[in-house]
């Protein structure tokens, strides 16, 4: 057996299960999204950009999607990359394993009923009660994009975590030691070494945070309470509720090229960074 | 090559000092009562086998470890609490410690960036450049650290802590991954440029050749104690233990008891009941036990009869060119190694294995030391 054949016999499962899970469904909702919506729902063989042409129509689901997901995957890499470097560089071996295991408590239990208690926090009869009886009136946070937001930091934050504590765990010691005996300021190392070398770590992390949450239903159906919708929660309603397919199969097919074109420009920006390091070194 | 050593009994102009400084990690003593004074200008060497508290020591002065009992002092003040980056000091670490995500030239401008006032970035590649010069990497200055092998790496190293010009240079083991030839060039050019820049260094080491060669002093490290500080004459000549005389240098150990001492001389039997003569080194007790200390180079050999000689058989005979190493057996007293000059030798047929021959000392080349 050549080694050729060997590497393709080695890919064939993965392959066929992408080709059937991924490939053909994804087909099929590009050929649907050129069809029309058959008088009782689904869908009914046509090509028309009609349903292309009605994407306005949701754009609020879009907006809302662009600005939260960024902003969201901004806001855990804030909060995650500290709580990663405490983890990795600060804390004593001993404890590093109970600590990491508190970060992947929370999956240990269903979304859905974590969320569902984010309803009771955020909800009148928690922190706004809570707010009240310190005298801050009239704060209002479910069913607002602020819920939303906090419901996805929630979510995702351990996602972020891994990845940065990966690469801040494998960074040796030594490096930050060398920096600061080359007379560099904490503040200057982090900048200098930590941050540089934890950049695959943290690009790992952007990404998959922003790629799940490009998808997120779950979350601001339940904090933003019909409010603030996802471009996830507009599929839901077109697929499940007015069975109109042809015009979800539009919407799905619009989301996946956003997505491409932003992860593609993420890439490049990326591997600029990691490479071209000279000019960022002279600075 | 004569150079003076520095004068170095004045404590009060110490570029670095240790008062009975102590590190414990948990059981581990690493460092026990280090007391030490470096003077400005100075090469010093810390000499000792693995684990014996060498790194410790630096990183205590560099600012990596905080003692657990005891003072440092830089430049007459105590920095025991003082941050690493504000101490005139910089490090060449055992593991390199290279940034690799900078480029060489990069690597070796880091210490020189953090300079406050900035220095002008003509000033650093000017600086940069003819650092790398001095290590022999000047063509190097783009490339990547990982994509270099691990002698240059060392370069880099070196380069990147002395381009900063410290008061104090701390070396950990440098030269460990060159091979010979480079590392003589590199000890030559340690040498040069210590004398040159007037940078006080402090060198580990566990070859102690390295130590004899460079070293205006060796500090000779023994589980976490400093077991005797001295030029490298005095510690060859004059090793207050037979650790020390092992270690630096090699020697012929007898074991044995000590009979009598007096006015710096001792008597000595031997554990096959030989008595030798020798002179007593410090410490030295009567009716103790003690070990006796010849260099092979002090041995002198002979087919003939020799004063005082006793009769041995050679049992191999390794030619190492300026000199010949002998192993020849006594059969009481035991092996011995004999260093034999060539010129000494080409007076006689060669003394092949199996040749009865003679050996003889002059009783003030015998150290007589207490046993450790
Ligand atoms: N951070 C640490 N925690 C626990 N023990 C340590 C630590 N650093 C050093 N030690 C211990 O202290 C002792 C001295 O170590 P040190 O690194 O100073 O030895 P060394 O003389 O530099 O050895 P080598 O020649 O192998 O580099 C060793 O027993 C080591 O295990
Ligand atoms: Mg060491």
């Amino acid at each position: 057996m050549t080694q050729r054949t060997r590497n393709w016999l080695l890919i064939a499962p993965s392959g066929a299960l992408l080709l059937v899970m991924l490939v053909l469904p994804l087909s099929f909702v590009f050929v649907f999204s050129f069809g029309e919506r058959g008088l009782s729902g689904g869908y009914v063989p046509a090509f028309t950009l009609e349903q292309y042409a009605n994407l306005p129509a949701r754009w609020t689901a879009f907006k809302n999607t662009l600005i939260l997901a960024p902003l969201g995957t901004l806001a855990a890499l804030l909060i995650a990359y500290p709580l990663a470097y405490q983890l990795a560089v600060r804390t004593d071996p001993k404890w590093k394993t109970l600590l990491l295991v508190l970060v992947i408590v929370p999956f240990w239990t269903s979304i859905l009923i974590r969320s569902y208690a984010w309803i009771y926090i955020l909800g009148g009869q928690g922190l706004p009660a809570l707010l009240e009886s310190v005298g801050i009136e009239n704060v209002r946070l479910i069913y607002t994009p602020y819920a939303v937001t906090i419901g996805i930091i929630y979510g995702y934050l351990p996602l972020m975590v891994f990845p940065i504590y990966v690469a801040l765990d494998r960074l040796d010691t030594g490096l930050l030691e060398a920096s600061s005996d080359l007379g560099a300021r904490p503040l200057t190392t982090l900048l200098k070494v930590t941050l540089p070398l934890s950049l695959p770590g943290v690009a790992t992390g952007c990404m998959l945070v922003f790629i799940l949450l490009m998808g997120e239903f779950l979350i601001p159906a339940l904090l933003g309470g019909g409010k603030v919708f996802f471009v996830g929660n507009a599929l839901v309603d077109l697929f499940l509720q007015s069975r109109n397919w042809a015009f979800g199969s539009a919407v799905a097919f619009t989301l996946i090229v956003i997505m491409l074109i932003t992860i593609t420009i993420y890439m490049r920006l990326i591997a600029r960074l990691q490479t071209g390091r000279e000019d960022v070194a002279v600075m | 090559m004569k150079y003076e050593p520095v004068v170095r009994n004045d404590t009060s102009s110490a570029v670095a000092e240790l008062r009975h400084v102590s590190k414990r990690f948990g059981d581990v003593e690493a460092a026990r009562d280090l007391n030490l004074s470096v003077a400005p200008g100075e090469f010093l060497s810390f000499l000792g086998p693995s684990g014996c508290g060498k790194t410790t020591a630096l990183r205590m002065l560099a600012g990596f470890e905080t003692p657990s009992e005891g003072e440092v002092l830089i430049d007459g003040e105590v920095v025991n609490a003082l941050e690493p980056f504000r101490r005139p000091v910089n490090m060449v670490f055992q593991s390199y410690a290279l940034f690799p995500h900078l480029s060489v030239f990069d690597n070796v401008a880091y210490g020189l960036r953090q300079r406050r006032p900035r220095l002008s970035s003509s000033q650093i590649s000017e600086k940069v450049e003819r650092t790398l010069d001095v290590v022999r990497l000047v063509e190097f200055g783009k490339r990547r650290t990982w994509e270099m092998s691990g002698g240059q790496q060392q370069r880099v190293a070196l380069a990147r802590a002395i381009v900063n010009e410290p008061k104090l240079l701390l070396l950990d083991e440098p030269l460990a991954a060159l091979d010979r030839k480079l590392r003589k060039t590199m000890q030559i050019e340690l040498q040069d440029l210590q004398r040159q820049l007037g940078i006080t260094f402090i060198l580990v080491t566990h070859d102690q050749e390295e130590a004899l060669s460079l070293s205006d002093r060796i500090c000779v490290m023994r589980d976490g104690r400093i077991v005797q500080i001295g030029t490298p004459r005095e510690l060859y000549d004059a090793p207050a233990s037979r650790y020390v005389a092992d270690f630096v240098g090699s020697s012929n150990f007898l074991e044995g008891s000590i009979e009598s001492v007096a006015g710096g001389r001792a008597e000595f039997t031997d554990v096959s009941g030989h008595r030798f003569a020798g002179q007593a080194g410090p410490g030295v007790e009567q009716r103790v036990r003690g070990t006796l200390s010849l260099r092979p180079e002090q041995i002198r050999i002979s087919r003939e009869p020799l004063d005082g000689g006793h009769p041995v058989t050679v049992q191999n005979r390794i030619f190492l060119g300026e000199h010949t190493e002998y192993v020849v057996r006594h059969e009481k007293i035991g092996t011995f190694i004999v260093l034999a000059s060539r010129r000494a030798e080409d007076r006689e047929q060669p003394l092949d294995a199996g040749t009865r021959a003679y050996i003889a000392w002059n009783p003030d080349a015998a150290l007589i030391l207490r046993a450790d």
